[in-house]
């Protein structure tokens, strides 16, 4: 790790504002941003400590949702009663995800923010333009089996390695930001990754000068939850695939599908047409193939990935067929 | 007193032992420093004033540095120095190597190759110059990167060609021809590669982790150029070895450096990437297997070849044909293993090598014989085991396959009943069973080991054997405990230091054989001098809980004298007279999840023959081992390397997968009793390697049992399976009226 | 204009100093000086600022778990984490679950079922274990369990997706459950 000052940030307004510097990075659980200074990934002349700020709990909203600070670990998120009875796909999600260990660390805001795990980001000396732009993409033509195979670009193709908030974005989850000024804005999960297009740097909508303060869920939506994850290793390893999937079947027709799935692009992929296609419909497989043919229609691999396209096709349809199996 | 034995009668002696602790399940004896953090590994050594040094390696793959710009980094807070000396070692050096590796390195040969090293007072400041120094070189332009680039150079040692095959091949009632990729492996010790060096102007120490101290003395003395009687080189703990510690590592060779230049204690310690991309990888392997039977199944032609890769100049080949040379009948037989001279990363031992990877190829295509010839996979091999070595005529000096095979099949419950894939679903999984036998060639080294029986009844036993792991520890207390007629808890086990005798280095599952004979063979002489003491003949001397013969205490017998021999043990030239091996047989379920292609280990079973038992414990512990790697092996591992400069793409225990605890189930070892008299005078073979000589290909049997894809590659992970796939397996499945809730 | 503490830092660069910061940490009972170095992960803090040892480093990047140590209850990897952000916790590291003299159940049963070879990974799974068990007892759900509603039930299964954090290259995992899965049960037994 390169020198840095350590500095407690005394309220959320305060770590936005230290966030203007560019060399400022703020720091809650670690376990991803200390990976990444051990490998001069990330090079911050100044840490802000956000742990101990008033972020870390688990609240009810008037609503009837549920407000989840930035600071929750996940394992506290996913041991919640109320998140394991009216949300367990994110239960799910999270517990998919790394160790205990690691969760036991890791904040909701950190996991959100969490940068990928392609092979030349992570190494310094090879190509990167998330890491440095305009140097290249060395994975389109390099090792690529984690790589994306849904809204790539020609400057980036890789994933966002998170389970949470794939599982927000099925949820429909907002994301809460603090600005320096002390005013909030809030951004749907669903919205709040980007695409790499001609700027992989960007890798959210968090800003200079901001801080995510919480995650709100809706009021419970009901349905059956899902939440499965593809990997080589049966834990501890980062999807080749997840769908996370909230569905009702009432009389045999699809009633609610909330469909979003990691692994795929560089953001939590959800397209509302796709749970659409089922809607009102009876269960067979060529409709949950209709519907991977959305997910789909603009996939494209590079070579050792191209396997997530049948994965993620075959995966949605295992997520379905259990559905129906339950609901029968 | 003392004297050096170096006899070896082969004369079966230790069932004849009165103390019966030999073979028991003792728990280890070290166990109590490693469950409380105690027992203390090469970089924790608490000594003043040392230094902390970080390695800097090469971006690029082949050609020269040309200038290490090292300005930058000496002007930073607490850098002490950068060590560009010429002795610094490129690479790992090979086992029982004996001498340096390449050195020099301004010759870059691989991308990640060892190029200086940084020193400062504190890890972190080390750790941050390291990345500050610029280095600036002179490429060569494309270096081959792949296996299939180059002419390779065949291993004509290996060659083998008898009778004609390709006409067996014709007219064989049943053959398979089939070629079969395995990946790269790394050893992943969980002890990162570390030393700590202190010259004191007239002696270098250092702690280091290392499997083999009898040669690394050696190397280490090569590559400094200093004479080995100035080296003392203690490993008492190593955090697992698996071969990528089998030779000095470019820490212990920096570090010494280092403190030589300095005149004070410095530290280094490999990054785990660097332990992935300086050490040592398994290399990758494409195999063709040929076999030709009768429509009995019995083989009449047997073919096994084999592309491995190095760097250039490296002499190890993974010798994947190790023990297809003796493994089955097959009067016919073609084998050739070639070598591609490519600059990846140096390739040398990962836990056994050869077998590793070649039993399973082999065991797959035999897998497919039975499919093809309607035999039962088990029957199969019982037929086809060989009287004596079908290549050379020599016996094999024990041999137990087939006690493995029957013992592990009852044990299993292997159904000999006829065999269809895709037969029994779950839910979304389907599950199948698959075998494999197993083999590894048995090898005994030159050992020394200096045993003490003290005046007061204890004994102690001296040598710089290591214990990486395997048990040395607790199975030289035990043999000691044995001869002398004692508690184990009275021998003290004083190992991993250089300034003991040579042992034979933990490697090659020789570890145990060899140095529990030395071992014995300096119990005998000593029992010799107490039978003289005692006034009985050596063989009548009955020893027990600390008396001889019933009666008197050896601390009386002693009379305040102690007793010390050395002993010496040799192989015996009579070993070259027999083709020696361990054998086993695998078992597995697993099920196959239809919609994903991923692959879960229900249950998984291995029987072994491998000589003497020498703790059942440790043993049994060891092939443990053997079929986590086996399952690793056959599912989750693969070295990937950048197709344009080579390098180690994923060089970290996040993307290199080794098993965690929930891929691996229950696991059962039977050990089949056996006693190897030509093995070693202590009748005993090697364990750590047998383990997974074989296993990956009854878990790859197992899928296709299971859900009728035939996968030719290791490992087997979800898109192959999912790319082999029968294509018909929707339809099948609704015949099966198997995907309930579907129109 | 920012307010905030300084925990700790290497080079002045504004923000006032703060006489108060010699904060401290609690290792296995003793109360310890933070370091000077906030580069310092908790884990080098420990090996090499602490001589304690018992703390492995197999990784330095949270996948293997070799660090593990119970911190303020919770088991983290001790590598990513930074000593200096640990003020007032209570860190409890495998010399203080027990020492040679008075080892503790569970490092009594690793011994039993062998539950070990090298022995690197070993004090990090005990760490592990030692925190999983009360994980269980507090009904924690894992990947493992089925219902997510229902009481976390002790099941092989469970044990090892809990224990999926902690590698053991020497592949003693089938010991290590046994071990486990032995002092469960022998708890449960004393409680009752």
């Amino acid at each position: 790790m390169q020198p840095f000052e350590l500095v407690r940030a005394p309220s959320p307004s305060d770590a936005a504002q230290l966030t203007k510097d560019e060399h400022t990075r703020l720091i809650a659980g670690g376990t991803n941003l200390l990976d990444l200074m051990k490998l001069q990934v990330e090079t911050p002349s100044r840490l802000a400590d956000i742990s101990r700020l008033d972020c870390a709990e688990i609240t009810d909203t008037p609503d009837g949702g549920l407000r989840i600070g930035a600071l929750v670990t996940n394992t506290a998120t996913a041991v919640h009663p109320r998140v394991r009875q009216d949300y367990p796909v994110l239960a799910r999600a999270i517990l998919a995800g790394a160790t205990q260990q690691l969760r036991n660390k890791a904040t909701t805001g950190g996991n959100l923010c969490q940068r990928t795990r392609c092979f030349y980001f992570t190494k310094i000396d090879q190509p990167c333009n998330k890491r440095d732009p305009g140097s290249g993409c060395s994975a389109i033509e390099g090792v690529a089996k984690l790589h994306a195979v849904l809204g790539t670009s020609d400057q980036c193709i890789a994933t966002y390695p998170g389970d949470m908030a794939v599982a927000m974005s099925a949820l429909d989850a907002e994301v809460h930001i603090m600005k320096e000024d002390g005013t909030e804005r809030s951004v749907p999960v669903r919205d709040f990754h980007l695409l790499p297009g001609d700027t992989p740097w960007r890798e959210n909508e968090l800003g200079r000068g901001e801080m995510i303060t919480a995650v709100t869920l809706p009021p419970p939506v009901g349905g059956a939850h899902y939440y499965r994850k593809v990997r080589e290793r049966s834990s501890y390893a980062f999807a080749l695939v997840s769908v996370a999937a909230v569905i009702e079947i009432e009389g045999g027709v699809f009633t609610r599908a909330d469909l979003a799935f990691g692994g795929l692009a560089h953001k939590p992929w959800f397209d509302p047409a796709i749970g659409a296609v089922l809607l009102g419909k009876a269960a067979d497989d060529a409709l949950f193939d209709e519907a991977a043919d959305v997910l789909l229609q603009s996939a494209r691999g590079f070579g050792e990935n191209d396997f997530k396209i049948p994965l993620a096709r075959r995966t949605l349809r295992a997520v379905l067929t259990q559905a129906v199996e339950d609901a029968a | 007193m003392s004297t050096t034995r170096t006899e070896n009668d082969g004369k079966a002696r230790l069932d004849d032992m009165k103390q019966g602790v030999l073979g028991e399940p003792l728990p280890r004896i070290d166990g109590l420093a490693k469950v409380t953090g105690t027992a203390r590994y090469a970089a924790e050594y608490p000594i003043d004033n040392c230094a902390e040094g970080v390695l800097v390696t090469s971006t690029i793959t082949h050609g020269t540095v040309t200038r290490l710009d090292t300005q930058a980094a000496l002007t930073m807070p607490g850098v002490i120095a950068v060590i560009d000396d010429s002795r610094l070692i490129t690479r790992a050096v090979q086992g029982t190597a004996g001498e340096a590796p390449q050195q020099a390195p301004v010759t870059v040969c691989y991308w990640g190759q060892p190029i200086a090293l940084v020193v400062a007072e504190s890890f972190e400041q080390a750790r941050d110059a390291a990345k500050r120094i610029h280095v600036e070189y002179d490429a060569s332009p494309n270096p081959s990167l792949s296996p299939d680039d180059v002419t390779p150079e065949e291993q004509e040692d290996d060659t083998v060609s008898q009778g004609d095959l390709e006409q067996a091949m014709k007219d064989a009632a049943h053959s398979v021809d089939v070629r079969i990729a395995t990946k790269g492996h790394a050893s992943a010790a969980m002890e990162p590669h570390a030393a700590i060096a202190d010259w004191d102007g007239e002696e270098l120490t250092v702690h280091a982790s290392l499997q083999m101290l009898n040669y690394n003395i050696s190397e280490l003395a090569d590559a400094l150029d200093i004479p080995e009687d100035k080296i003392r080189l203690i490993a008492r703990f190593v955090g697992g070895g698996f071969g990528s510690k089998l030779g000095i590592s470019p820490d212990v060779v920096a570090a010494s450096l280092a403190s030589i230049k300095l005149k004070r204690p410095v530290r280094v310690v490999l990054s785990r990437q660097q332990v992935f991309q300086c050490i040592m990888r398994r290399s990758e392997t494409t195999q063709r297997l040929r076999l030709a039977a009768t429509s009995e199944g019995k083989l009449i032609g047997f073919g096994h070849e084999a592309l491995v890769s190095n760097l250039p100049g490296e002499e190890f080949c993974e010798p994947v044909l190790q023990s297809s040379h003796f493994m089955y009948r097959g009067e016919n037989r073609e084998l050739m293993l070639n070598l591609a001279r490519i600059h990846r990363m140096t390739a040398g031992s990962v836990r056994a090598p050869g077998e590793a990877v070649g039993m399973p190829a082999l065991e797959a295509a035999m897998d497919m014989l039975a499919e093809k010839s309607g035999v039962d996979p088990v029957q199969l091999r019982l037929m086809n085991i060989p009287d004596k070595d079908p290549e050379n005529d020599l016996p094999f000096s024990s041999h137990k396959l087939a006690e493995c095979l029957r013992q592990g099949a009852d044990a299993f419950g292997w159904d000999a009943g006829p065999r269809k894939a895709r037969q029994r679903r779950e839910g979304e999984w389907w599950i199948g069973t698959g075998m494999a036998s197993g083999a590894r060639i048995h090898n005994t080294m030159e050992s020394r080991t200096r045993v003490t029986l003290s005046a007061d009844g204890t004994a102690r036993v001296e040598t710089d054997m290591t214990d990486i792991g395997t048990g040395t520890y607790t199975i030289l207390a035990q043999m000691v405990a044995e001869m002398l007629g004692m508690d184990p808890a009275a021998v003290r086990v004083d190992i991993g230091d250089t300034r003991h005798p040579r042992g034979p280095g933990s490697g090659g599952s020789w570890g145990a054989s060899s140095i529990g004979s030395a071992a014995f063979l300096a119990c005998r002489a000593i029992r010799e001098d107490l039978a003289a003491r005692a006034g009985v003949a050596e063989e009548a001397l009955d020893l027990r809980d600390g008396k001889v013969g019933g009666g008197r205490t050896l601390v009386d017998v002693l009379g305040g004298e102690s007793l010390s021999h050395e002993g010496h043990y040799k192989p015996a030239k009579a070993q070259e007279e027999y083709t020696a091996a361990g054998f086993g047989a695998f078992f597995a379920q697993v099920r196959v999840n239809h919609f994903t292609g991923e692959t879960r280990v229900d249950r998984m079973l291995g029987a072994f023959g491998f000589g003497r038992v020498l703790n059942r414990r440790t043993a049994r512990s060891q092939f443990l081992g053997g079929l986590t790697w086996s399952i690793g092996t056959a599912l989750t591992e693969a070295l990937e390397f950048d197709p344009r400069d080579g390098h180690l793409v994923n060089c970290d225990l996040a993307e290199y997968h080794v098993p965690v605890h929930r891929d691996v189930p229950d696991l059962d070892v039977v050990l089949v009793e056996e006693r190897d008299a030509i093995a070693s005078p202590i009748e005993a073979k090697g364990i750590g390697e047998l383990g997974m000589c074989g296993g990956a290909a009854a878990i790859g049997n197992a899928i296709y049992n299971a859900c009728g894809a035939r996968v030719l590659q290791f490992p087997i992970t979800p898109d192959s399976v999912l790319a082999s796939l029968p294509r018909d397996s929707c339809k099948l499945l609704r015949e099966a009226g198997a995907m309930r809730g579907l129109a | 204009m920012f307010k905030g503490t300084i925990i700790a830092k290497e080079a002045a660069k504004g923000f006032e100093e703060i006489q108060d910061m010699a904060g401290t940490i609690g290792i296995n009972g003793t109360a310890h000086s933070l370091p000077a170095d906030p580069r310092t992960s908790l884990l080098d803090f420990l090996r090499h600022d602490l001589g304690l040892t018992g703390t492995k480093k197999g990784c330095d990047h949270g996948q293997c778990g070799a660090c593990t140590v119970i911190v303020n209850g919770m088991r983290i990897n001790s590598c990513l984490t930074l000593a200096a952000m640990h003020e007032g916790d209570r860190v409890t590291t495998i010399e203080g679950i027990g020492g040679p003299d008075a080892p503790s159940d569970l490092q009594h049963a690793f011994m039993a079922h062998d539950a070990l070879q090298c022995g690197y990974c070993t004090p990090g799974q005990i760490c592990s274990a030692q925190a999983m068990l009360a994980e269980i007892a507090e009904g924690w759900p894992s990947d493992a369990t089925a219902d997510l509603t229902s009481e976390a039930t002790f099941s092989d299964e469970e044990i090892r997706e809990r224990m999926s954090g902690n590698l053991c290259r020497c592949g003693a995992y089938a010991n290590i459950v046994a071990a486990i899965r032995d002092v469960a049960r022998g708890r449960a037994d004393a409680t009752v």
